[in-house]
């Protein structure tokens, strides 16, 4: 293994600029001639709209410009667009009510925009915006789940009944034929609690038209500018996609709040042109909290038949989920294709069905975040599996052996087809790894110190690398999904890769250098990994779902193998030798067999000057592009166990141990796979134990609007975590990675919940595991 | 924020006259709720009157049988004189565990009750030990400073000094935290003072208050048995997002049996 290479703890090359504060954000990023927007927003759920009257904004110092919902409507702009079409059972196509940029005639949430304000200061746009004087008239607002379909209100007209679609999956009649016929039927009602992403750096943007070239650019804090770009003007603004160019430059975390097309820039984009100067805004941290993209939201029946063995033979899922007051950009795929098709785990079930019932209510949007449906299905799979061991008296770790997909490839009863796993070794890896052999002594030690500790597994199954285009498609998918990469060989033999994959967090930056790297037999610090910027990559679907290296690396991969194929060709004429008796090795073009050879940076050099070239038969030059559409899904997949103790005087849980063992197949950079598998298992405890969005179900208000009120995980509300990893290398990719960025946040919650419930003896507690919900449950016992 | 006018005055008649007769004037002190509050836009302080430049306001000293604490020493002070940590060392403790390092180097002693949060650690203190609160015009018992949620007895004008805290025979604050906010969901400070048994409890009603029916068990019986023994009513204790009236009154008996353990 190279120092620097595949395998290797390279430390990251984006550090050194992160961590001396010379990160570049969308909001360092200042402008000649620059303004600031600043947005009104309804302070009410459900409301129309009346009149807004602006005469007296208009008249404050500073301001440039001020544009309301029906200025932008008068120009013929429609509204944002879903990016994914999910049809009811009956096959008649979901509800997409219009989602305007600016509200028109209602707002639908607390912090619906429903104007902007431009003037010369921060301060000065929000000072005018607080002037805007909007005449609501209040409507009483859905704000539950569960109930929104029998509310009396309507979020909005064409969806009275506030269903965006009924959606089933897999086969009703035989699930039903399996519960019918059970020897044990496990029953759970379960909610997965809703999120706010609070990433690091709100979501900020900068618009600037340039009328020389009649061409636009967008900066804007998002993790897949191209889409950006595309849906912008493609579905929204009508301008030429070539003139506009989208930059997404450091970006201070993403979890999937920053894929979305949001009407923000688009207003400032919008608006750049006819105020003539850029426009910059920057969320502050409770319109983050109003106004991105909200997660999970789901409240669940599960069914789970067993024979007398505890052998699975049917599952059936019944969700609604929350997508709040309008479709944003993915929302209607992610309590369907990417819920349902992980509905079997890591489990030969052998009939699934799941209906879900998507609801609008007055609540932000709710769309993809860190995992993606994937930890709402994995919830819902690994909540039933340990309260049916409990309620069949089997060990946790048992009743998931008796259950496990053991032959490869394996097709699921929900529509996707595993190539490889080990789940057994996952299992029993972490079983070691936990002492749960040691776990009864630990249990009595504890309640001598009159302590409850409990241990719960949770055995995940993901599907990244975002994904084969036809099969998306056929799903519903309004765009492809496979990644672009680019890498262009400078005559030094240096090396620039472009890469449609966006880095906000994850360290491509590092990684995907390594990868180059090592496949060109040349030093990391010789390759640069550049993306974000519509301008300088070819193209680009984006970061999420893991998709990055599987999919975006496999790219890059393609590219390097095209230039060391060309540089073969070079070498074949400068040694006056056959193409074909050319091997390429740690850096080196070699005559196979003799020592006759030529370094890859000879090689670049000639490709551009090339004065002793085979001209007549091959372009000068060395820079070649990819594009890699996957043929599958990869599937990682692995086993957290959790031990917690409870305090039963005050409800608190301590985490006393997490361990994870994950197969990401082959592994790039460990030390950033364990970052991410820390990062991940922060969020999937936040989740468990402190997060919790809360809406007044009356009022529809945002009651958990700052952090004072809603609960992030600190590092001193979590243990040191116990990681490891088996590997079996996926086998539809040349890398054989897998993706390893959502697992922790998908594995935990399940893991972390299945041991408060040992712990406490009871069948649920509800998410957040709050201090007083154990202390309840613990009192609801006794 | 909105701009605002900034005052550095060197003296306490200065400061206090130029907050006479002045709706939208406030007292700046470490400034740790009053700006974040700024910034919120939840007050429109038009003049802020800094506290920092006038000489004799900051320090620890002990005098007889107590520690005077001027009203600018920072909690970080606090939590690290060896005076307080020797005498009173809950009281050390209790502004350690204010906030975060950040809010400790700059929070203080009289900007805290002066603010009187009803979730703020000092106000446990300073009625749990019995403290005098000095301000520019009088001397005012800790039973008759805090007046309710946000509310002291100070008037407009006047200006906290100094607070001065006896050394009690035994003392412990025992704080469950607000996982969000950490600031006190029920904080509870039990003291064995000349006066008596006290027990004060923070973060649990709209203001800082005392818990008769702990400190008569503890006064027959200092143990930890006897104060987790007594049920505490909910009614006036507050229910939110975090915590039911229910659940805190219960923490109020488990907090002060701990408290007592520690003292």
């Amino acid at each position: 293994m190279k120092a620097d290479g595949i395998g290797a703890r390279v430390t990251r090359k984006e550090d050194q600029r992160f961590l001396t504060g010379n990160g570049q954000y969308t909001d360092d990023i200042t402008l000649s001639h620059q303004t600031y927007a600043a947005f009104v927003r309804s302070p009410h759920a459900h409301a129309t709209i009346n009149d807004i009257d602006t005469r007296a904004a208009a008249a404050m110092p500073g301001v440039v410009a001020i544009f309301t919902g029906k200025d932008i409507a008068a120009t013929g702009i429609g509204g944002l667009p879903c990016g994914w079409l999910i049809n009811n059972k009956d096959g008649t196509p979901m509800k997409e009510p219009p989602h305007h940029i600016l509200a028109v005639d209602k707002a639908r949430y607390v912090g619906d925009q429903v104007a902007v304000v431009i003037a010369e200061t921060i301060e000065q746009a929000r000072a005018a915006a607080e002037a805007v004087e909007v005449d609501y008239g209040v409507l009483p607002a859905v704000a539950d789940t569960a109930t929104a379909s029998k509310a009396k209100a309507s979020v909005h007209d064409a969806a009275a009944d506030n269903v965006c679609y009924v959606w089933g999956h897999g086969d009703a009649a035989a699930v039903d034929r399996a519960i019918a016929s059970a020897h044990k039927v496990s029953t759970l009602d379960i909610v997965n609690n809703r999120l706010i992403p609070n990433a690091i750096e709100p979501r900020a943007a900068n618009a600037a038209y340039d009328k020389s070239s009649d061409s636009y650019t967008l900066y804007v804090s998002n993790q897949n500018p191209h889409v950006e770009r595309l849906l912008m003007c493609a579905f929204v603004l009508g301008i030429p996609e070539h003139k506009v160019r989208v930059v997404a430059p450091d970006v201070g975390g993403g979890f999937g709040s920053k894929i979305f097309l949001y009407a923000e820039e688009t207003v400032l984009v919008w608006a750049s042109k006819r105020v003539g100067r850029p426009i910059k805004w920057t969320a502050d941290r409770m319109e983050s909290f109003l106004s991105d993209a909200h997660g999970r939201d789901h409240v669940t029946r599960v069914q789970m038949a067993m024979d007398g063995n505890g052998k699975f033979t049917g599952m059936k899922v019944t969700t609604t989920a929350n997508v709040g007051a309008y479709l944003s950009t993915f929302a209607s795929c992610v309590p369907t294709i990417l819920y349902a098709t992980l509905l079997a785990g890591q489990y030969a079930t052998p009939a699934i069905y799941c209906e879900v019932t998507a609801v609008f209510t007055n609540t932000s949007p709710v769309d993809a975040y860190r995992g993606a449906g994937r930890p709402e299905a994995t919830y819902v799979v690994e909540r039933i599996v340990e309260t049916a061991a409990r309620d069949m008296g089997l060990d946790p770790a048992e009743i998931r052996r008796r259950n496990f997909i053991t032959t490869f490839p394996y097709a699921t009863p929900v529509g996707l087809t595993y190539d490889i796993g080990d789940y057994h070794a996952c299992l029993e890896k972490a079983v070691k790894l936990a002492d749960y052999a040691g776990f009864p002594a630990r249990q009595a030690e504890a309640k001598a110190r009159g302590k409850l500790r409990g241990i719960g597994f949770s055995s995940y199954i993901e599907a990244c690398g975002l994904a084969p285009s036809n099969v998306a498609g056929a799903l519903g998918a309004r765009a492809g999904l496979f990644e672009a990469g680019e890498v262009r060989v400078h005559p030094t033999g240096k090396v620039t890769v472009f890469t449609g994959s966006h880095s906000h967090g994850q360290g491509h930056e590092t990684t995907f250098a390594q990868v180059v790297a090592d496949r060109l037999g040349i030093p990391i610090d010789d390759v640069d990994i550049q993306h974000g910027d519509t301008g300088k990559v070819l193209f680009g679907m984006g970061t999420y779902g893991s998709r990055s290296l599987a999919v975006g690396g496999t790219a890059i991969v393609k590219a390097v193998d095209k230039v060391i194929a060309k540089g073969k060709k070079i070498a074949a004429h400068l040694l006056e030798a056959a193409d074909t008796d050319i091997e390429f090795k740690d850096g080196v073009f070699r005559v196979a067999g003799t020592d006759k050879n030529v370094p890859f940076a000879s090689v670049a050099l000639t490709a551009y000057v090339p004065h002793n070239y085979p001209l007549d038969k091959l372009e000068p030059g060395l820079n070649e592009n990819a594009f890699y559409d996957p043929t599958n899904f990869t599937y990682p997949a692995g086993t957290h166990i959790c031990e917690v103790e409870i305090d039963p005087d005050t409800g608190k849980t301590e985490i006393v141990k997490f361990t994870a063992v994950d197969d990401f197949g082959n592994i790039i950079n460990p030390m950033i796979v364990e970052g991410q598998v820390h990062g991940g298992l922060a969020q999937g405890i936040g989740q468990a134990l402190l997060e919790g969005c809360v809406y007044d179900k009356e009022s529809g208000q945002l009651l958990t609007a700052t952090y004072m009120d809603y609960a992030m995980p600190r590092a001193d509300d979590l243990p040191n975590f116990t990681v490891g990893t088996h590997v079996t290398p996926c086998t539809h990719n040349p890398l054989g990675v897998k993706g390893c960025g959502e697992a922790g946040a998908i594995g935990s919650p399940p893991a972390l919940i299945n041991a408060i419930t040992h712990a406490i003896g009871v069948r649920d507690i509800a998410m957040p595991a709050t201090p007083e919900r154990v202390w309840r449950a613990i009192q609801s016992r006794a | 924020m909105q701009a605002f006018q900034l005052h550095q005055p060197n003296s306490v008649a200065s400061a206090t006259q130029q907050r006479a007769g002045k709706d939208d004037a406030r007292f700046l002190a470490g400034g740790q709720s009053l700006l974040a509050a700024m910034r919120l836009g939840l007050n429109s302080a038009s003049e802020l009157i800094d506290l920092s430049k006038i000489p004799g306001l900051a320090g620890i000293k002990v005098d007889g049988n107590g520690i005077v604490i001027g009203a600018m020493t920072r909690h970080a002070d606090v939590a690290a004189s060896a005076d307080v940590k020797r005498l009173i060392p809950a009281l050390a403790a209790l502004a350690g565990s204010i906030g975060d390092r950040q809010v400790r180097n700059m929070g203080t002693i009289g900007g805290s009750i002066a603010n009187a949060d009803p979730a703020a650690d000092y106000p446990a203190a300073v009625l749990g030990l019995g403290a005098t609160v000095q301000t520019n015009k009088r001397a005012i018992a800790a039973d008759d400073f805090f007046k309710g949620f946000y509310e002291t007895a100070l008037a407009e004008d006047e200006l906290i000094t100094s607070v001065r805290f006896p050394v009690p025979t035994k003392g412990a604050y025992e704080k469950f935290k607000n996982p969000a906010s950490r600031f006190a969901l029920v904080g509870v400070f039990v003291a064995q003072t000349a006066g008596g048994v006290r027990v004060a409890v923070t973060g649990a009603a709209g203001s800082v208050f005392r818990v008769s029916a702990i400190e008569a068990a503890l006064a027959g019986n200092w143990s930890a048995a006897a104060a987790k023994a007594v049920r505490v009513s909910a009614d006036g204790l507050n229910s939110d997002l975090h915590a039911s009236a229910e659940y805190r009154a219960h923490l109020i008996t488990v907090l002060a049996a701990r408290a007592v353990a520690a003292s």
